[in-house]
Order: C-alpha cells, then sequence, then structure tokens
C-alpha cells in the first residue's frame, strides 16, 4: 500500500512536472508573441513621431496658465 | 451630498513644428487655432450647445471647461469631447497653416508642464452645500489630494532628477527619474485664493456658480490634466468619496500636513510610496499609509451608506490595485488604467530595446508626446486605439457629447443657445444667466445646477421657433 502511494505520488509529481514544463512553454509563447506586439507598436510611434526629438520637446514653450 | 455637480476645466499647451525656418509663437498659433471660432462666434470665449465653455486663457492656452455633469460618465464623456472638439480645430488651422504656406505641424498638449518649466493646470469642480464649514472641508481635504497622486498622477520624467526643495531631499538628486505627477512640483501651498501667483491645491474664491444661499464649490486645482478615462473615473471618484464622508462627519484620521510643498514633491518623487513626511502634530506618515486608510474607511463607509454611482465598485477597486501596485512594484494589475502606470510601461519598454533612460530625448518625446491629443499620432491615443488603455466610455458616446449637453442646467443652456443662434438673436450668456442682447426683458438666471429644464426658457425657445427657418445644426464652430 504504502509503495503504491509513493508510486503514485511520483507520477502524479512527474505529471506535474510536464503540466509546468508546459505551462512556461506556453507562457514563453504569450510573451514572445506580446513582445512582437510591442515591437510592432513601438515601430508605429516611432513612425509618428516627429525626427528631431530634443527640438520637439525644447521647442515647447509657453508662458504658464492657471 | 450624495448628488453633486462635477466640472473639469482643462488648459491645452499650444506648440508649432516648422519645417524649415519660420517658428511661430503660441500666441500666433493660438490665433490660428481659434480663428474658426471667432468666425462663428465673434469671440475667443463661448458657450457651446453642449454646454460646455471654450476659450483662450491667459498665457494663450487654449482652455475647455465641461458642462456641469451630475454623474461621472457624462463627465468623462464631456472632458473627452473638449479634446475632440480641439482636436478638429486643430486640423483647421493645419489647413489654414498650409494655405499661408506654412509647412509644419501645430500640437495641443493635455499636460501641466512646458519645457521651461511653466505649469498650467486641470481644475476640478465639486459641488457642495453652503451648510458645510468650508474652512473644515478644505482643511481636512487637503491630506487626500498630497497623496491622491501616487494612483491618479499622469506621470513626469526629469532628466536631471528631481529639482531640490527646502531641506527635506525630494528622491534622489541628479539621477534622471520618474515622477507620479506632472503638477505637484508647482504647488506651493494648502488653500488660497491665488492661482497664478502662488498655487494653492484648492483655490477658495467663493464662486459657486448657482443659488449661493444653498451652494458652494470646491475648486480643486493640483490635479495632472488625465489621458486615461479610468484614471479621471478614479480621480474624480475617490475625491467625490472622500468629500461624502467629511460632509457625512464619518470617523476620519487627522493628517494635516506640516508643509503641504514639501509633502507634495516628497510624494511625487517616491515611486515606492513610502517616503514620510511631517503632519502638523510632528508625527511623520507616508502617502501609502494615509491612502490605505482612506480606502478602509471608504470601504467602511460604503458598506454603511450604500453605493450612491454606478461605478462605486470600480473605483474601490482600482483604488486598491493602485495602491497594490505602489506597494509591490508591479504595476501590471493597472497598467491600462492608470496614467502614469500606462506611460511608464511604453517608456521603460523603450528603454529594455536601447533608449538610455529617463534622460534619453526619445523618451522626454515620448513623455510629452504622450499627451498629443490628436487622435491619430498621439501616443496615449495609440497605444488606447491598441488596446493598451482601458475605456469607459464609448467613441460615440464623445462623439455625442461634443453636441449635446449632460442632463443638468447645461442642457437649458444648449438648447438656449442653439435657438438662439438659430433664430438669429444677439445673446449673452455664462453659467448662470441667459440672456437675450435685443430683448431685455427675456434676462433668465438658472440658479440650480441640477435642473434640467425651465418654463420661462421653454416659452422663449417656443417664440424663438417660430421666427427660425431651419434649426441650426452641427458643426457649431
Amino acid at each position: 500500500m504504502e509503495r503504491k502511494q509513493v508510486q503514485s505520488q511520483q507520477s502524479s509529481s512527474a505529471e506535474q512536472e510536464v503540466a509546468q514544463v508546459e505551462i512556461q512553454h506556453q507562457a514563453r509563447e504569450v510573451n514572445q508573441a506580446q513582445v512582437a506586439e510591442t515591437d510592432d507598436l513601438l515601430a508605429e510611434i516611432d513612425g509618428l513621431l516627429e525626427e528631431n526629438a530634443e527640438e520637439f520637446v525644447k521647442g515647447f514653450v509657453q508662458k504658464g496658465g492657471q | 451630498m450624495e448628488r453633486r455637480i462635477f466640472g473639469i476645466e482643462t488648459e491645452y499647451g499650444i506648440s508649432y513644428v516648422p519645417d524649415q525656418l519660420g517658428p511661430l509663437g503660441p500666441e500666433e498659433a493660438a490665433r490660428i487655432l481659434f480663428k474658426p471660432v471667432v468666425e462663428s462666434w465673434r469671440s475667443t470665449n463661448v458657450f457651446l450647445p453642449n454646454g460646455s465653455r471654450l476659450y483662450l486663457d491667459v498665457g494663450s492656452h487654449p482652455e475647455y471647461a465641461t458642462a456641469e455633469s451630475a454623474n461621472l460618465r457624462d463627465l468623462i464623456a464631456q472632458d473627452k469631447a473638449g479634446e475632440m472638439l480641439f482636436a478638429d480645430l486643430l486640423n483647421q488651422a493645419q489647413d489654414t497653416l498650409e494655405e499661408l504656406g506654412q509647412q509644419g505641424r501645430m500640437y495641443l498638449f493635455k499636460n501641466n508642464v512646458d519645457s521651461a518649466g511653466n505649469s498650467f493646470g486641470s481644475h476640478e469642480n465639486f459641488m457642495i452645500e453652503r451648510k458645510v464649514e468650508f474652512a473644515k472641508l478644505v482643511r481636512s481635504l487637503i491630506p487626500f489630494l498630497i497623496t491622491r497622486q501616487i494612483m491618479v498622477g499622469a506621470g513626469k520624467t526629469h532628466p536631471t532628477g528631481p529639482e531640490q526643495w527646502g531641506s527635506t531631499p525630494v528622491g534622489v538628486a541628479g539621477e534622471p527619474s520618474f515622477s507620479f505627477s506632472q503638477r505637484a512640483d508647482y504647488i506651493w501651498e494648502g488653500a488660497s485664493t491665488a492661482t497664478t501667483r502662488s498655487r494653492p491645491l484648492i483655490n477658495t474664491r467663493d464662486e459657486p456658480h448657482a443659488d449661493a444661499q444653498l451652494y458652494r464649490r470646491m475648486h480643486v486645482i493640483n490635479g495632472d490634466s488625465n489621458m486615461s478615462q479610468t484614471t479621471t473615473l478614479l480621480k474624480i471618484g475617490a475625491t467625490d468619496i472622500v468629500l461624502r464622508m467629511l460632509e457625512d462627519h464619518f470617523p476620519l484620521a487627522n493628517f494635516e500636513v506640516k508643509d503641504t510643498a514639501t509633502a507634495l514633491r516628497v510624494v511625487s518623487h517616491d515611486l515606492t510610496g513610502t517616503a514620510r513626511f511631517e503632519l502638523a502634530d510632528g508625527s511623520f506618515k507616508s502617502a501609502l499609509e494615509m491612502q490605505r486608510h482612506y480606502l478602509s474607511s471608504a470601504h467602511k463607509y460604503i458598506e454603511q451608506h450604500g453605493t450612491h454611482r454606478e461605478d462605486v465598485p470600480y473605483i474601490l477597486d482600482l483604488w486598491k490595485r493602485a495602491l497594490q501596485a505602489v506597494e509591490t512594484g508591479d504595476y501590471s494589475a493597472i497598467d491600462t488604467e492608470i496614467d502614469w502606470a500606462i506611460k511608464k510601461k511604453l517608456l521603460d519598454a523603450y528603454i529594455a530595446r536601447g533608449a538610455s533612460g529617463y534622460d534619453d530625448p526619445r523618451i522626454q518625446q515620448l513623455d510629452l508626446s504622450y499627451h498629443d491629443i490628436d487622435p491619430d499620432r498621439g501616443v496615449f491615443n495609440v497605444l488606447a486605439k491598441a488596446g493598451r488603455a482601458r475605456s469607459v466610455v464609448s467613441a460615440e458616446a464623445i462623439e455625442q457629447a461634443t453636441m449635446v449637453p449632460p442632463n443638468t442646467r447645461a442642457k437649458i443652456r444648449g438648447r438656449f443657445i442653439a435657438a438662439a443662434r438659430a433664430a438669429g438673436e444677439q445673446f449673452t450668456v455664462d453659467w448662470v444667466h441667459l440672456r437675450l442682447n435685443n430683448k431685455p426683458q427675456f434676462n433668465l438666471q438658472c440658479k440650480d445646477p441640477f435642473e434640467s429644464h425651465s418654463d420661462e426658457v421653454q416659452m422663449l425657445l417656443n417664440a424663438m421657433r417660430q421666427t427660425t427657418a431651419e434649426p441650426w445644426s452641427p458643426p457649431f464652430i
């Protein structure tokens, strides 16, 4: 009885390991997809920004309001 | 006060980027921006049929004041309608400039500071009852206003680190940094009647724009201009709940702060939320400790008194998640709902891909472009379209709000303006008064901002309608 239990525990922990590896793998795929999506988004934003970043920022000077 | 009137006034920054020589100063740019307003209304200070006020303010800042709103969704739709109206004016200005042979691009920023450290505001209005002891309410609200920036700030980079203030260290001097708030560095005191010489958290001028015997206006001027709808919802919603607790004398700890200006800066430049500052009683507290107290009190209060607005459960939940995020440094639960976290996520993604840090010119540019109101070019708007910023009000509702007033006194005003315009009558309006210039017998006052119908105005509208060939229709500018 005891041995069986140990065995089944072992096999279940092995299953868990497999499951965990799968989850990690899936997570990595999701992460990679997210990174690629972010890369695309940042590229889109880059295309919309003024070329001269410094002049764009420094050029915005206006008297204070309230 | 369970029902309340809300309003937000936003000053925008204006800038023109020329392709070649020939920059356009803010005065000239604003003049071109307002050209269609002047052509249509013969003034740079107008009330529109949606009940709002659109005008050119001190320092050539285009400004939009939402119509009186009695619920938070209307307020957000109205606030966003202001961006939409100005984006339309921006398009028209671009055409005018091209006709004049000027090559370049005009920008309007919904932020609070320019590159030289000049600040402009976002003012919030909360109606309160006259019978409430005003000075005490102001005193009790100030500690909440000092510390709420850790939830609702719009975020700001500091290429040379935080500017030091007095003897208490503010952040890490000299190191490029990111702060919660745009506005915190420009506020000097708790409450006064000033707005530009010395900026307080609360402006105490007594202008109720309503029956002065019944109502008063709490005019909060230290908040950041928010791009995110959900951040605006939390900013106004949480402040409304705290006001309710104070009005009802719900027991809250006394956090009276010793030095408002120092506390504001310490809180803004400490992303951990744990930096302590001195209270009037000599003890020390952090923004997180104080906000945790306000939030747990708000939960108890709402349990006892009930949810008075549809968004209260969401407001309390976002409030909790924002404090958790600051406490743990894990912003993933708020990085589509809170402006500073949305912005920081974007900047950090650029830094992870090679930008040198918060002092990188590209990062500075993104920080500013986040607030560009152009729907296709502005960085916040691009993020929102990509699903990186949550909204609570639809694009259709915002478009509708550029034309249709909320169901308050604004409705009376909006209908009056539309009818008078259609009848070709000269008129004068402000928040309270409606006048036909050539018919002095029609000089009406609406002192109850909750009232959306007036028999007198209805009779006037009927009379004017008989002389009208066609109803006046949008575009109104």
